[in-house]
């Protein structure tokens, strides 16, 4: 792009040579280029600009902090990546991780979506090859970023086909900013959807493409940006799905075409058979029941030809109504007998859990406590969606609205994208980053249909010509916008009242650019494996007890040491303390999880025994009573509770709980204030005065006094403490010498 | 000159010297004996005897004495402890109850020897290692029907009996014939406590309770619960003898002729000198010391232990296991060793051949799970060391190009995929041209 740009102005010169003789007249007669050029130098460097705005933007986790990786899946990724770039690909796609999930261990190579790693291991090649001597942690901190940045020039050519460039720019400097993209892409963020968002959208946007121009070019390109999507995140399932259903909407309207035919499937057969190539997916694509949409649209597809074909040959419509109803109640019923056949014997597998609980929020709740606990599955708050979208929830209706005035098979594709991802977002608050594009989108031909207009009003000055032809022109304003474009004339305020909405505009969208850097700034920037706080006198306190816990497992234990400690942070023990753990955040296997939760709520001696049988040497523990954290095991707890009992009926959460209510202080549950977990968390805290003016053994993450405060622990001791309480390591002890 | 000549002609001999002090001894060598009362050293001589003739080093030092330890810059001065002071309240020097737990802890032998009126001191040592003495001081262990029948009409309180743990490991291959002579307090083990053993109880007759009062309630401890003689085995493999008499450590015992009530044979010379001697070859490690080295496994016609096994791989484990014999390590035969292949429960369980060399081996084939396995050996035999034996590999899954490349029941797939192929390429060549 800035190379055609680059070209066209050149191209520009010899006029200029011609016209002018002295260089002050050369320069300043190309600065008057042809429309045309000005408008494309202008795009180009709009979308430079937003290209280096996206990176930087997300650069605020750098300076505030360090050069590192956040949170828990990125401490996995990091290290998978490490493990690919040290030992080469066929190692990694073979690796067998004991490490991880002791005794059972871990295939890595089949349970992971290898996109990710394979990504930032070629550019850290690719930047060795050319003697940039980087070390991968870099590559992996800034692989978001530079995703986020790809995906800006995505979304400006997504713009440019479902509406127009105007639309497109617009697009990309939302998206470039937006915090709903920004809470998974900061530097540092090396997760899947880091990678995914970018190719979710590329897809769409070829797939669009396709459809528009029914080319087998753009089809392909597609089925090959699905590869990399579904090699990069699970949410590629969003595709499978979301494509065969844009396809149903347009057989349904009657916007069936060759075009459409040879876009879905070649899309879908070629998609399918790259992605059966990834070792997680595996055979999903024919097996599962989540795929199954896709391979039914594929086949109706197929009845739609034939049909079509027929009704061609066919030239008595009464012969072909009765072919039709014959064919369209063979296909069903074929396709209905298959898929039960199916379902019956088990080669087609049922919905996953984490699929219901998309379809019925409420599902995950009842029945798999596990995937209810993770926090990045909850269901979304209002002020959420305020947060990460700001003026775009506004937008957006607006957007669908222009969608909905042109109609073509583009906008339905958005507009069905919107709509959908938007229910998604509404289940789940990590979905919001699915939904993100979409209202991006959306909201840019809003935007940039509602400036166009407002422009094109202001600046008709008196001229009935242009502002006819600019209404005519701008498709968008219906006819009865062009009316009252007409109908304005004759009031005087028009023009005036045209340019204080575009200021109006100005100021939302300046407002939006605010908020946005606002937030990455103070709330997405955080790593949360270094936690930082506000001092007493406004200075920034930095809370490193994850790093100091890992570093002192790493040099203090023996290399085959096994850590137990909850799922949450079994990936950051790996990663960094280099130690194997019981579980981690993969929690593929619920009743390994379960154990360990039946553990931590059960009383120490019961404990003692579930550990031994699991060879723990160390319990980890993270507990934010000193420091004000809330979000320790001792909130988790629950969830423990829970999902232990869910395997283990003989933990039962109402043994925890006094009249339904959580509480740690006097009036707790006696078996709450005995279990491992809370002897675990509040061992040797009654001695400590946390808060001036407060009882020693004050509880700041739940402000209350702590309820035992005399802990002997019998069968584990204290192996070590962070300096600010925050991890808290146990050895267990050999079994009593003599007994 | 002569002197140099003896020295140099030591010297090669030095290692000889070093190794039979080394760790490689389990013997016990130094012990430390703590008295109520240095009479005991010749009341009680020929049990000190039996020990220093075997080439035990007894430092006999009175209990209180202040100058007493048990170490000194952090190294131990002793591997063995025997406590015949039943009745010190308080131990002289650095020497308490942490202290003598903590030497038995890190794998010392002790042998205490209660009496009537044991001290609490002894008392909180036996509680520790999982016996309970009688609560009352004055008690000791009565039976009206198996005492030793002696010349004067006594109150039955010295007990002549034979009921002893049947173990050649503990007591000797000889059988003892002669009963042994008991005077002293009774105790009970601990049922919490799963690694003490009776070697001599009580018979079924026998109560514990003060001789001088008359009896009021039902005595605590009756019968065959009584254990007059018990020894531990901690799981560090330290030993420990807890007896309720002291005096049948004496001579006078050990020389007395017995006669059980009851039976017609009159024995010459109590049990008490071969069932002591032998017990205390036990515990000093003389008898029933196992040691288990060189834990090998390898893939089949391989040698190199490998890091990680493939599921479903024949391998070759093997173990060396000897005893000690008192003065070297000798083959350890048996038949009944048995390897474990251990990921939280065994997947494969077999009994390891042996050469009756020391030299235990099998073959097996590895799972068909993947997972971080663990080789088990865990054998524990009354009277033996326990041996723990575990040593952690990984068993992985295939790997993607150890599967067979073609398989025959997929050569009509190929056919079809192929046939296809060409199909496509023929038809679209017939179609393109054609016209």
């Amino acid at each position: 792009m800035v190379g055609a740009g680059a070209k066209k102005t050149t191209n520009g010169s010899p006029e200029v040579v011609k016209s002018g003789s002295g260089s002050s007249t050369m320069l300043k007669l190309k600065l008057k280029l042809k429309t045309k050029q000005q408008e494309l130098l202008l795009r180009v460097s709009i979308l430079c600009l937003v290209y280096v705005l996206a990176f930087i933007t997300r650069l605020f986790s750098v300076l505030r902090y360090e050069s590192m990786i956040h949170e828990f899946d990125p401490y996995f990724n990091y290290r998978t990546t490490l493990y690919l770039t040290e030992k080469g690909f066929y190692e990694f796609w073979n690796w067998f991780d004991s490490d991880s999930w002791y005794p059972l261990g871990r295939i890595i190579g089949g349970t992971l979506y290898p996109g990710l790693m394979v990504t930032a291991a070629i550019i850290y090649w690719l930047l060795r090859l050319l003697s940039f001597a980087v070390h991968i942690r870099e590559v992996c901190v800034l692989t978001a970023p530079f995703f986020a940045s790809n995906t800006t020039i995505v979304a400006y050519f997504f713009g440019k086909e479902i509406w127009d460039s105007g639309a497109g720019l617009v697009a990309a400097a939302l998206i470039a900013i937006c915090p709903g993209y920004i809470s998974r892409s900061v530097a540092g963020s090396y997760d899947n959807e880091g990678v995914a968002i970018f190719a979710l959208l590329f897809t769409f946007y070829l797939f669009v493409k396709a459809v528009n121009t029914g080319s087998l070019a753009w089809a392909l390109a597609s089925a090959f940006g699905y590869f990399y999507m579904v090699s990069a995140w699970g949410g590629y399932v969003f595709i499978i799905n979301l494509i065969p259903l844009y396809v149903l909407v347009l057989l349904v309207t009657g916007r069936y075409s060759m075009r459409l035919y040879v876009a879905y499937n070649s899309m879908y057969v070629v998609g399918m058979l790259l992605a059966m190539q990834i070792r997680f997916v595996g055979f999903q694509h024919v097996q599962s029941g989540e795929h199954m949409a896709a391979m039914g649209v594929f086949f109706l597809m197929q009845v739609f030809y034939l049909l079509d074909w027929v009704k061609y040959l066919l030239s008595d419509t009464k012969l072909f109504q009765a072919f039709l109803r014959i064919t369209v109640t063979t296909a069903l019923a074929v396709g209905a007998i298959a898929l039960g056949l199916g379902t019956a014997s088990g080669y087609i597998s049922p919905w996953t859990g984490r699929f219901y609980s998309l379809l019925d929020p409420t599902y995950a709740k009842d029945h798999i406590p596990i995937i209810a606990s993770v926090s990045e599955h909850q269901p979304t708050a209002w002020s959420s969606f305020m947060f990460d979208f700001h003026i775009l929830l506004f937008l957006f209706p607006a957007g669908l609205y222009f969608c909905f005035k042109r109609l073509s098979d583009a906008t339905i594709f958005i507009v069905m994208y919107g709509l959908t991802s938007m229910y998604f977002a509404g289940v789940m608050v990590r979905l919001i980053l699915v939904a993100t594009p979409a209202v991006c989108l959306i909201s840019a031909i809003a935007v940039s249909a509602t400036i166009k207009n407002l422009t094109l009003v202001a600046r008709a000055k008196n001229n009935n010509k242009v502002a006819h032809s600019g209404s005519l022109k701008g498709s968008t304003s219906s006819s009865k916008a062009s009316s009252k474009a007409s109908l304005d004339q004759s009031q005087p305020f028009q023009r005036n009242g045209a340019i204080a909405l575009l200021l109006g505009a100005f100021y939302l969208l300046s407002k939006y650019a605010t908020h946005c850097t606002w937030v990455t700034s103070e709330a997405y920037s955080s790593p949360s494996i270094v936690l930082a706080a506000r001092g007493a006198h406004g200075n920034r306190v930095i809370f490193d007890d994850y790093r100091e816990a890992y570093f002192w497992l790493r040099q203090n234990t023996p290399p085959d040491a096994k850590v137990m400690s909850w799922w949450d942070y079994g990936y950051q023990i790996t990663a960094m303390g280099n130690r194997t753990v019981i579980v981690d955040n993969n929690t593929w296997n619920n009743t390994h999880i379960a154990t360990v939760g039946r553990a931590m709520s059960s009383y120490e001696d019961e404990a003692y025994e579930i550990m031994r049988s699991l060879d723990v040497d160390y319990v980890l523990v993270v507990f934010g009573g000193v420091t004000g954290y809330s979000s320790d095991d001792i909130n988790k707890f629950l969830w423990m509770v829970r999902i232990g009992g869910g395997v283990f009926p003989i933990i039962k959460e109402p043994d925890y709980l006094v009249n339904g209510e959580y509480r740690v202080d006097k009036g707790a549950a006696p078996k709450m204030l005995n279990c491992l977990m809370y002897k675990l968390s509040y061992y040797r805290f009654g001695e400590l005065t946390t808060e001036y003016g407060k009882p020693p053994g004050y509880d700041r993450a739940r402000g209350v006094e702590i309820g035992n405060k005399d802990i002997k622990l019998e069968y584990l001791e204290e192996a070590f403490t962070t300096s600010n309480w925050i991890v808290r390591i146990y050895k267990v002890k050999p079994p009593n010498n003599r007994w | 000159m002569s002197k140099l000549l003896i020295f140099l002609t030591l010297i090669p001999l030095l290692p000889i010297l070093t190794t039979s002090f080394s760790l490689e001894n389990p013997s016990s060598r130094r012990v430390l004996v703590l008295l109520d009362d240095l009479a005991l050293k010749s009341s009680h001589s020929v049990f000190f005897n039996s020990l220093q003739s075997r080439g035990f080093d007894l430092d006999f030092k009175l209990a209180d004495d202040p100058k007493i330890g048990l170490h000194r810059y952090g190294q131990y001065l002793y591997d063995g402890l025997i406590l015949f002071c039943p009745t010190t309240e308080r131990f002289g020097g650095s020497i308490d109850l942490a202290a003598i737990l903590e030497f038995v802890d890190s794998g010392h032998d002790l042998i205490i020897a209660a009496d009537s009126n044991a001290s609490d001191l002894i008392r909180e040592i036996a509680t520790e290692s999982g016996v309970d003495f009688d609560e009352d001081p004055a008690a000791l262990v009565i039976d009206h029907s198996s005492y030793a029948v002696s010349n004067t009409e006594g109150d039955h309180t010295l007990i002549a009996s034979d009921e002893y743990i049947k173990s050649d490991v503990i007591l000797g291959s000889k059988k003892i014939e002669a009963p042994v002579l008991f005077q002293g307090i009774g105790h009970s083990l601990n049922p919490s406590n799963s690694l003490v053993l009776k070697v001599l109880s009580a018979s079924p007759s026998a109560y514990s309770s003060n001789p001088k009062s008359k009896l009021s309630n039902p005595p605590s401890l009756t019968g065959s619960a009584i254990s007059l003689v018990s020894i531990v085995q901690a799981r560090n493999n330290a030993r420990i003898l807890i007896s309720g008499s002291l005096s049948m450590f004496s001579n006078r015992f050990f020389r007395s002729e017995v006669q059980k009530a009851g039976s017609p044979t009159k024995h010459e010379k109590s049990g008490n000198e071969q069932f002591l001697t032998e017990l205390s070859k036990w515990v000093f490690h003389e008898r029933g010391h196992l040691k288990a080295m060189n834990v090998r496994h390898h893939k089949a016609g391989e040698a190199d232990e490998p890091t990680i096994y493939r599921v479903n791989d024949d391998l070759e484990y093997s173990v060396e296991i000897y005893e000690w014999s008192g003065a070297s390590w000798e083959p350890y035969v048996a038949d009944d060793v048995q390897v474990q292949f251990y990921m939280m429960s065994p997947y494969v369980l077999k009994n390891l051949s042996t050469d009756k060399k020391g030299s235990y081996f099998t073959a097996f084939k590895v799972p068909d799970v993947y997972g971080v396995f663990q080789f088990k050996v865990e054998y524990q035999r009354l009277g033996y060391t326990s041996l723990s034996l575990s040593k952690q590999i990984p068993v992985r899954p295939f790997k993607h190009n150890e599967y067979e490349r073609f398989i025959p029941a997929a050569y009509p797939y190929y056919g079809a995929a192929f046939s296809m192929m060409t199909g496509f390429f023929i038809f679209t060549a017939v179609h393109l041209y054609s016209k």
